[in-house]
């Protein structure tokens, strides 16, 4: 075939192996419908047949917030003195909650969509990135859930003093926090196509993350020794400035905060790799 | 040649038998050991072949091996072979659910690939939200199906339904309108497996009467794997079959079909019946057919007739007892089991039965077949004079017609419509 002249225009060559860094993001910008269109099933297809719908949303948060206040509050004595308990745990939940949401169910994308994904083809990156964004719609019911509580303690309750500055920092958190799910997510199930031991840890592993993170205690209550290892975590700048947003703590420091965002870029970008070589032969090993 | 829409190129896939696992592991950091220094991948070795029969316990199969051809815009292309021939896995590398381990395929035009009807299909979501997801996948865009959206409700059928959650539907509901999205998918090539196995007959007929549309009308490139020798008859220019990941043969749906159904069908000779040849006999212990014999106008025993030659048949019986109301009948079957031909001692009106004495008996029947080129399978009825059956062989002996030569454009179409070719002869009459 090589003697035939080259002017033949391939749209696609299917080959064996593909660079490293033929990422072809802008497929995900083509497929934004079918992103768009996956994130609708799943906002749907959990709320039919429920009464409450959405408001289901409020429950999980609400009930862990009433056990931490209880457990790791009262008994434990872990909360801060000042803000309230509750503000203080919801607050933590809530942030931690998008980022365990990205991180859990993306870490299942291969093994999960098996089926779909074993008989067309679209860019596999879609679905766990329609998955951050469902997640995001969540997280933005929580949030309100979030601003009505705090609010309510505003009003009734004058022992905090909130940062109002700090506010403008949502989006950048929110976007560390989903970065980090979906990295985290896609390197395990980029594993977990052909060692599934990975799965098993990943609801322990997020836990055991969790405990090393602010969520449940104040890092003003830590040893400076211990805080610089609870920072290793890149969530825990993320939990501390919203709660410096919200609460008016003072455990936030912006060279955390450029770890965190640098961690989350170098995870992502090595996750995007490490799923895009993948995704192409998976179906064969899954 | 500028109209190639897909060019594969020494494809190869191979698959690791067995479990994945533990061993898994074992493999990867012996290949990744290998590369670092350099060396070949050590499990990479071309020659293990794919034959389920004889499996190596190497722990690899080359499911595809080598595999090279060319599909041209407008065709309609059948693929066919046995289970575990490499199809499945063929269409799977050209929809890009999977990598090869080896060689290119090269595509030219958007492509589309329908493995399965209904991909995606959520049961909570209602018919008309799943039309779009569905589509989407597909690689539809939104408006596009907005657009056909009503053509695509008309050809399902589905109606009222359309704003039902699909779990509710029946499954035939389910195939129709999943089928329905796929066929206003408006792709340059289509690649379609097994899907139309289901639904009823008159919706699989739309189906096929669509994929012809979509190819003779709109000079779309159709890639079809079936295991419908008739469905491939009907519908492709052209047919591929593969053999244990190789192209056994490519050409012209009848031919290569014939081909396919004679190899599953193993050996079927005129000759001397056997002892335990299958035999249906009405009154046991008056007759048995000892030999059936096609001769060619030499008197000497052939298999192969030139086109619209003379068949002749000859018919040797051991006769117990003396009978006197014996009609002969013979047919010719094609690879389908369908009747063609019927020839027999009792066409017209007036002619008499056969009266036969004990011990051998030979009978000659002389035929004006005018059959397309093919293979065929005869089968041989001895009866009495109320059609009950003395002795008779089905799909005994298999003979072939030639075809008028490969290089003969005629043939090209002539011998792929229909089954008899009579003698004609054309006036021009002003």
């Amino acid at each position: 075939m090589s003697n035939e002249p080259q002017d033949e225009k391939w749209t696609l060559v299917l080959a064996p192996r593909r660079g490293w860094f033929d990422l072809r993001l802008g497929e995900i910008w083509r497929y934004r419908e079918l992103i768009l269109l996956f994130v609708r099933r799943d906002f749907i297809a959990s709320f039919k047949q429920t009464i409450l719908g959405p408001l289901w949303f409020f429950v999980q948060p609400v009930l862990t917030t009433i056990i931490f206040t209880i457990v790791f509050g009262g008994l434990a004595g872990l909360a801060p003195d000042g803000p309230p308990k509750a503000l203080f745990y919801l607050t933590g939940i809530v942030s931690w909650g998008y980022f365990a949401e990205c991180l859990t169910k993306t870490a299942g994308t291969f093994v999960t969509n098996a089926s779909i994904f074993g008989k067309v083809y679209f860019p596999r990156i879609v679905l766990p990135v329609s998955v951050v964004i469902s997640g995001l719609m969540r997280f933005l019911v929580q949030f309100v859930l979030l601003l009505g509580v705090w609010i309510y303690y505003l009003a009734t309750d004058a022992a905090f003093q909130p940062r109002y500055e700090l506010l403008a920092l949502i989006p950048v958190l929110l976007l560390i926090s989903a970065g980090l799910g979906l990295g985290f997510g896609i390197i395990i199930s980029s594993v977990t196509t052909k060692y599934r031991d990975l799965q098993q840890l990943v609801g322990f592993g997020v836990q055991l993350l969790m405990y090393l993170s602010p969520v449940i205690f104040p890092m003003a209550k830590l040893s400076e020794k211990w805080q610089h290892v609870i920072m290793l975590n890149p969530m825990s700048a993320v939990i501390e400035y919203m709660r410096a947003a919200f609460l008016g703590t003072t455990g936030e420091n912006p060279m955390y905060l450029l770890y965190s965002a640098g961690f989350m870029l170098v995870l992502l970008f090595g996750g995007l790799l490490l799923f895009n070589r993948v995704e192409r032969t998976f179906i064969d090993t899954v | 040649m500028s109209d190639v829409v897909i060019r594969v190129e020494n494809l190869s896939k191979r698959y690791r038998l067995g479990g994945i696992g533990a061993r898994s592991l074992a493999d990867d950091v012996s290949r990744m050991w290998a590369r670092m220094k350099g060396a070949e991948d050590p499990l990479l070795k071309i020659g293990a072949k794919n034959d389920r029969l004889q499996l190596a316990s190497k722990g690899h199969v080359w499911v595809l091996d080598k595999l090279s051809f060319d599909i041209h815009r407008g065709e309609v292309v059948g693929i066919i072979g046995k289970n575990g021939a490499g199809k499945s896995t063929l269409l799977k590398i050209l929809s890009r659910v999977t990598g090869p381990t080896a060689g290119e395929v090269k595509i030219k035009g958007r492509i589309a690939s329908l493995l399965e009807v209904g991909t995606g299909f959520h049961p909570e979501l209602t018919g008309r939200e799943n039309v779009f997801l569905n589509g989407a996948i597909m690689g539809m865009s939104k408006n596009e199906i907005r657009k056909k959206f009503d053509e695509i409700l008309d050809f399902s059928g589905i109606g009222g339904y359309i704003d039902t959650p699909v779990k509710r539907y029946s499954s035939g509901m389910y195939v129709r309108l999943a089928f329905a999205v796929a066929a206003y998918l408006e792709p340059e090539i289509l690649i379609i497996d097994e899907v139309l196995a289901v639904g009823d007959a008159e919706f699989q007929k739309k189906a096929l009467g669509k994929m012809e549309s979509v190819s003779k009308n709109e000079g779309r490139t159709v890639l079809f794997v079936s295991h419908s020798m008739s469905a491939v008859q009907a519908l492709c220019s052209r047919c591929i079959m593969l053999e244990q990941g190789k192209v056994a043969l490519d050409g012209l749906p009848r031919p290569v079909v014939d081909h396919y159904l004679n190899g599953g069908l193993g050996e079927s000779v005129f000759g001397t019946v056997g002892a335990d040849y299958p035999r249906n006999q009405y009154h046991p212990g008056m007759l048995r057919i000892r030999a059936v014999d096609l001769l060619g106008s030499d008197g000497n025993r052939i298999e192969t007739l030139r086109y619209h030659e003379r068949m002749r048949v000859r018919i040797t019986l051991d006769v117990e007892k003396p009978l006197n109301d014996v009609i002969v009948a013979l047919t010719a079957g094609n690879e389908l089991e369908e009747n063609i031909l019927f020839a027999s001692s009792a066409d017209r009106r007036n002619d008499p039965p056969l009266v036969l004495q004990t011990g051998e008996q030979v009978i000659e029947m002389e035929i004006n077949q005018q059959l397309q080129p093919g293979s065929y399978f005869t089968g041989i009825m001895l009866w009495d004079k109320n059609g009950y059956p003395y002795d008779a062989l089905r799909r005994f002996g298999r003979f072939f017609v030639e075809d008028f030569g490969d290089n003969d454009r005629y043939y090209r179409w002539k011998s792929r419509i229909g089954m008899v070719n009579p003698d004609t002869t054309v006036k021009l009459l002003t």
